[in-house]
């Protein structure tokens, strides 16, 4: 297998993973679901993000701070004690070197720059597990911006350190206590927020999910991850690209943000969710947060809560890409259980020395189950976060 | 998908009729000189919900938005929602909720639209779900998540069906808009009162009245407000400029707090009242 040299950070050949155009499809996927009051605020943001993305000072600025605040470019590990036990030859990007813990930042700081070039004086997110929470925070911080973020009561009440760092960093933390009072409610609480101050007010969210431009834009500022990876994998296997590249999917900004990187090649897209949250594994298409995708809903359309040992994949709901990749074929999801994941867990502390996120345990848990079936293949790994923010839960688990 | 050459005020698709039986009852009370009061319910909120809308209808309602609770009502405040959640955990479905407005069709007596999110719809299928509206007798439908640029292929199926799909107006629609908007809607045009979502506001936002006007100047469609329109002074004032108002919240309130038929119908009385003497 040869890579495809040059061409980092433009739209694939094959097709994918390239620009969604004004109605923001990804095939029957995506689009701009959104009431009336805030279909301007998100044209505004897809015209800004537009103008921002082809001009070379906006790009020059944000690689500035991607290397000198985030630490960019992540490293790839090859990690040589699991491939031996594993039977395949393992690497991992780690985002879990990122200023904050996982790959998180990389949105953050493009749409923190963008806001900043659109005259917005605040942020206003969501968060599920913390780690987007506390990445916005810390743009709004560095950037010297107001910033609100919504999680939801259930979700505070287990992710405590998080909420404290948000507040730390000087964000204000709003409860969601609506619905299932979790991600999900933490979106809807974020856009109710926006819609009535979107004029001074950028809406960052999280994942490759919501309302074109979001699924685009969040992608393409995660792409740094599989441009970097091309490279680095370059080197590492003489130019070539690897067999299997996977990565966990809740919303899915990290398995997108790698995934773009290798797109246009052979390498086989695995996309790992929790058996719990399985948007993509139940199939059924559905629209809220502002796009059509593939949604955990019952016999009459309510969105369900996903059931899943991490937080930051409890979501019931998948970025319209995703959606898009998986009936096409060009990318495979499949589903491990919370047991899996916990084994995953204390796999990759015990041979590699590194602590990972459940997030990404689960990516791990899948290649762990399938070393048979990959036997003797390249697996690139994106190791999204590292593992400090569930220790405590995996004390009481594994005691 | 979305007219390249939108409808001007008083041309095209805008002033011939004939109309659906929803945008006609409202024509007729405009054309009477009175004003349009439109209270939202959310359907399935308590056992007594059906005859609260009977009794709304009496008290004075010319038009009746029943709500499907969705389990993410990103639009709305906190009184709906609440209501949405209550509803849910009691068992409401598109289903039972249409099958009783149905079978209560004779008594409701006015034209009614059904307010969801798109995602009700979509989930049982556009076409079904255009032909399960017109199968309860519900005249208009109302999805707020589905802005103009994604209406086109519901408000396809829901024309087929003979149901009237209203659309909503943001304050922030530049004129172009507010024009295609007003082309493509059935039944009345929605103006949003705010940016903002629904809830009772201590005022009238400045912007109720200037989305009224905006939209008059380029429609002959009704134009009702609604979003902060929570009290009968609130309603009176808005209909000086608007055709007619929308109230949500401040009913489902009454609903909430086990006002029970009675008490909402009396809410609704004061409405009607405060409206006709302002506009009588």
């Amino acid at each position: 297998m040869t890579a495809a040299s040059g061409d980092e950070t433009g739209g694939s050949a094959a097709g994918y993973m390239g620009e969604p155009g004004a109605d923001g499809r990804f095939g029957e996927f995506g689009g701009m679901f959104v009431p009336e009051t805030l279909v301007p605020a998100c044209q505004e943001l897809d015209r800004a993000f537009r103008s921002a993305w082809g001009d070379p000072a906006f790009r020059g600025e944000l690689d500035r701070l991607l290397h000198s605040y985030a630490g960019r470019p992540s490293p790839i590990t090859e990690c040589e004690n699991l491939s031996q036990e594993l039977g395949l030859r393992l690497l991992l990007k780690r985002e879990d070197l990122n200023h904050t813990g996982s790959h998180k930042i990389n949105n953050v700081l493009g749409q923190a720059l963008l806001a900043q070039r659109m005259g917005k004086t605040s942020l206003v997110a969501e968060t599920g597990a913390g780690q987007h929470g506390v990445a916005t925070a810390t743009a709004a911080a560095l950037f010297g911006m107001d910033c609100v973020v919504y999680m939801g009561t259930v979700d505070i009440a287990r992710q405590e350190l998080n909420v404290f760092r948000m507040r730390l960093l000087g964000a204000e933390v709003r409860a969601a206590e609506s619905g299932s009072r979790t991600l999900k409610d933490a979106v809807n609480e974020a856009m109710r927020h926006w819609v009535a101050v979107a004029d001074t007010t950028h809406y960052c969210l999280g994942s490759v999910m919501g309302p074109h431009p979001y699924p685009w834009m969040v992608r393409e500022f995660q792409r740094i991850i599989g441009a970097e990876a091309r490279r680095q994998c370059a080197e590492i296997l003489d130019g070539s690209v690897p067999d299997v590249v996977v990565a966990a999917v809740g919303g899915g900004s990290n398995a997108a943000g790698i995934f773009a990187g290798f797109a246009d090649t052979s390498a086989r897209l695995v996309g790992v969710e929790p058996a719990g949250g399985a948007a993509v594994g139940r199939a059924v298409p559905g629209i809220v947060h502002g796009s059509r995708s593939y949604l955990m809903q019952d016999e009459w359309g309510q969105v369900l809560e996903a059931q899943s040992i991490s937080a930051g994949l409890d979501y019931p709901g998948v970025g319209p890409e995703h959606s898009h990749l998986a009936v096409t074929g060009r990318a495979v999801y499949e589903q491990v259980t919370d047991a899996e994941v916990i084994e995953a867990f204390s796999l990759l502390s015990r041979t590699e020395g590194i602590i990972p996120a459940l997030e990404c345990a689960h990516a791990l848990a899948w290649v762990s189950r399938s070393r048979a079936e990959l036997a003797g293949l390249t697996v690139l790994l994106n190791l999204s976060g590292r593992g400090d923010k569930d220790v405590d839960q995996m004390m009481g688990i594994l005691g | 998908m979305i007219a390249a050459n939108p409808a001007t005020a008083g041309s095209g698709a805008d002033t011939s009729g004939p109309w659906g039986r929803l945008e006609q009852a409202l024509r007729d009370r405009r054309g009477a000189g009175r004003k349009c009061l439109v209270p939202y319910l959310t359907g399935g909120l308590g056992n007594d919900w059906l005859q609260t809308v009977s009794a709304v209808a009496a008290a004075g309602a010319d038009a009746i938005e029943i709500g499907i609770p969705f389990s993410d009502p990103v639009m709305d405040g906190t009184v709906i929602q609440q209501a949405n959640d209550r509803a849910l955990a009691e068992g409401a479905t598109p289903q039972s909720i249409l099958a009783a407005v149905r079978g209560a069709a004779a008594d409701i007596g006015v034209p009614t639209a059904v307010m969801t999110y798109v995602n009700i719809a979509h989930h049982m299928g556009y076409e079904r779900f255009a032909a399960s509206l017109a199968d309860a007798t519900v005249n208009g439908c109302i999805l707020p998540d589905l802005p103009l640029e994604e209406v086109g292929e519901w408000s396809g199926c829901a024309a087929a069906a003979g149901v009237e799909t209203v659309l909503l107006a943001a304050p922030t629609a530049s004129d172009e808009r507010l024009r295609s908007i007003c082309a493509r809607a059935r039944g009345f045009v929605y103006g949003v009162g705010l940016m903002g979502i629904t809830g009772v506001r201590s005022e009238l936002a400045a912007s109720a009245t200037a989305t009224a006007a905006r939209l008059k100047a380029v429609t002959d469609r009704p134009v009702l407000v609604g979003v902060g329109v929570g009290t009968p002074a609130q309603a009176a004032e808005v209909c000086e400029t608007a055709d007619g108002a929308v109230v949500g919240s401040a009913i489902v309130t009454r609903m909430l707090d086990g006002g029970g038929p009675e008490g909402v119908a009396e809410l609704v009385s004061e409405f009607r009242t405060a409206i006709d003497a302002a506009h009588g």
